[in-house]
């Protein structure tokens, strides 16, 4: 599956969000091609992906996207990244 | 693995400084970045206009902020400060403050500093080795925390 890890300037955050949800995926055995991109450009992009992740303060700027927008509020938890995979596994 | 030497020299540490709210700590992992070549001053404005403008989801973990603009003029390096806060500020990030730990980002683009932030990644999603950092006495410490 496709996935977009968006952030403020698509560069910090969403990076290393990026980095932890390939090492979820691959320990859930997942095939995800995962990028990143700012707020500002994720609108055009969100919907050529399967999920959108990004913080809660972000999630507004997401509005209107068809693809489902998940929230992670610990970047650095990789339980947290776990559990929002799993309900998207199949 | 990444030359963690040169993206994260000794000048780039500031380790159990004050901060007296979380301008001031940006400013510290700005003026960091600064000693080390990797920013001008105008990256560190840049850098609180961010939070000003797009609120305080920088703070990305428990106690931790990645203080970052974009790229631009105002960055002459892709490297990293590292700045522990004596006295932990609030950021206004419900989940995740107070923030005692401020890392400043300063990227030319996205795959120069992949690998060191991946390298940062393993290390923070780690309990013991975030412990660890939060101990270390001097920046090569933790580099080798990092490293290892």
């Amino acid at each position: 599956m496709d996935i977009l890890c968006v952030c403020g300037n698509g560069i910090g955050t969403s990076v290393l969000l990026k980095v932890n949800v390939e090492q979820v995926a691959s320990d859930l055995g997942m095939d995800v091609n995962v990028t990143t991109s700012d707020a500002g450009s994720a609108k055009g992009t969100a919907n050529m992906n399967d999920l959108v992740l990004t913080s809660p303060q972000l999630a507004p700027e997401l509005e209107g996207t068809t693809t489902p927008v998940e929230t992670v509020e610990n970047f650095m938890d990789t339980d947290e990244i776990k559990s929002i995979l799993e309900r998207y596994a199949d | 693995m990444p030359d963690f030497k040169a993206f994260l020299p000794d000048s780039s540490f500031a380790l159990d400084v004050p901060a007296s709210d979380w301008r001031d700590a940006i400013r510290k992992a700005g003026d960091r970045l600064v000693a080390s070549g990797f920013t001008t001053d105008a990256y560190t404005d840049q850098m609180i206009e961010t939070v000003e403008k797009m609120g305080p989801y920088i703070v990305i973990a428990p106690g931790l902020a990645l203080a970052h603009s974009r790229p631009g003029d105002a960055v002459l390096g892709t490297g990293l400060s590292w700045v522990r806060l004596s006295t932990p500020v609030e950021f206004g990030n419900k989940a995740n403050d107070p923030v005692s730990l401020v890392i400043g980002l300063a990227g030319r683009d996205e795959q120069e500093h992949l690998q060191v932030m991946s390298a940062i990644a393993g290390a923070l999603t780690n309990k013991e080795k975030t412990a660890e950092l939060a101990q270390a006495q001097t920046p090569e410490q933790i580099r080798s925390i990092l490293e290892s």
